[in-house]
């Protein structure tokens, strides 16, 4: 096993403190007693943190990236695609790596016993996908535009229209869990974990944009989405490198 | 290349749970490997409530203290070992993880002792948060993350021997609380 002092590693930059969320965040109430009170600690990046778990197939079923045809017949609902991206911070694509998505259904109702409020099931709907990204680390769902939903956080409280993204990267330092949401929703505004993000230009981050492009006639709509995760700190070796 | 600024995170909210576990999650080895042990724990919350609605997910060297990943600089481990474990808590609050020991790590000061790199998601958690799991039984006078951490608050981030395995509890705040690591 090489000395420690002959490990060279990449390391991961770390992000600047508004394009992130608060763990503590008042206007989102379930943070209250789920924040830690005590200051985190800096944790060196080595080799535990430098590399992740690279899953791609074999954690796939073959219509897991099409939530429209996963059941007998079709759900209710706008049928969208959405598709992207998946780029670290210096712009290169995260190929062969496993995307994953969790949604409510179009009248806004996750197919789950938590979520009791009165709008129906959809028997044709689980709201469950799964992808992998190509060589240029793209991803393609079908599936249908998730409703937008009451919460009991404030009074007459709607969480904007929106798809759980989970994206692991390729190191530990980039795992990723996000929630992607619909251009100019009329909820952003009274939304507290949309807006936990203090960085305006952030939270956009978070929106998809409409493709006219990519829609497919007398089908679907589309929306275009990217993930970026950290990038890479550019090491002293590195621009040694780029002289020669 | 052009620099792109990163996605934010959000919470995985109370329905993580149709997303996030996979059947084989929580079993880094499949049961009857041989050495595999049981991490099991409790997550709590600042109230001393359970937390139902949390996922733990751990990745790890593998027992000669290899990853199979191209960033690591001695070589790609070809142990075949998935390194990578998944567990959603359940109605008590509770996770369990059946793994082997990851091997000791050489680090930036002198050997890493054997540990696990933990991250826990959680409705009312924005971000993840991440944690890491030493064993009681081990010797981890030496590490230097463990050093780093205020005495008072390191036996947070040992897990305890049991019958089958460790327990390894998180609690996300308040008294003995968990600490966490800025990655």
């Amino acid at each position: 096993m090489a000395a420690p002092t002959d490990l060279r590693l990449p390391r991961y930059q770390r992000e600047p403190e508004d394009a992130n969320a608060p763990l503590d965040f008042a206007g989102y109430r379930s943070t209250t007693l789920r924040h830690p009170s005590q200051p985190l600690v800096l944790l060196p990046q080595m080799l535990t943190e430098v590399t992740g778990p690279l899953l791609g197939p074999g954690r796939l079923g073959e219509l897991d990236n099409d939530l429209t045809r996963q059941h007998e017949g079709e759900p209710q609902g706008q049928r969208i695609i959405v598709t992207g991206r998946l780029l670290d911070g210096d712009g290169r694509p995260i190929r062969n790596s496993l995307v994953e998505i969790w949604q409510a259904n179009a009248g806004g109702r996750y197919r789950h016993t938590g979520d009791r409020w009165p709008s129906p099931i959809d028997p044709n709907f689980s709201g469950l996908g799964r992808a992998l990204t190509d060589d240029d680390g793209r991803y393609e769902f079908t599936t249908i535009k998730p409703g937008a939903y009451p919460w009991k956080n404030h009074d007459n409280a709607w969480r904007p229209a929106h798809i759980h993204f989970s994206v692991f990267g390729s190191a530990f330092t980039q795992r990723l869990v996000t929630q992607m949401y619909f251009p100019e929703d009329p909820l952003f505004s009274q939304d507290p974990i949309f807006n936990s993000i203090p960085d305006e230009k952030a939270r956009q981050r978070m929106i998809s944009r409409f493709n006219l492009e990519r829609t497919v006639p007398e089908w679907a709509l589309a929306f275009d989405f990217d993930i970026v995760v950290r990038g890479r700190e550019q090491s002293v070796f590195e621009d040694e490198e780029d002289e020669d | 290349m052009g620099e792109l600024l990163t996605t934010p995170s959000q919470t995985v909210g109370p329905y993580l749970s149709i997303g996030l576990p996979w059947e084989d999650g929580p079993f880094v080895v499949p049961e009857g490997t041989e050495g595999a042990f049981w991490i099991r724990g409790t997550v709590t919350d600042g109230a001393g409530e359970v937390v139902p609605d949390a996922l733990i997910e751990t990745w790890q060297a593998d027992p000669q203290g290899g990853f199979d990943h191209p960033d690591d600089p001695r070589g790609r481990s070809e142990s075949g070992f998935r390194a990578f474990g998944r567990c959603p808590t359940d109605e008590n609050g509770e996770y369990r993880i059946l793994t082997l020991l990851p091997g000791v790590l050489p680090g930036e000061q002198g050997e890493q002792a054997r540990h696990i790199d933990v991250s826990v998601f959680a409705r009312g958690l924005l971000n993840r948060v991440v944690t890491r799991i030493y064993f009681e039984d081990q010797d981890n006078s030496g590490d230097a993350v463990l050093a780093s951490v205020p005495a008072e608050r390191r036996d947070t981030l040992v897990a305890k021997k049991t019958e089958d395995g460790y327990r390894f509890d998180v609690r996300l705040q308040g008294e003995g609380e968990t600490v966490f690591f800025a990655l």
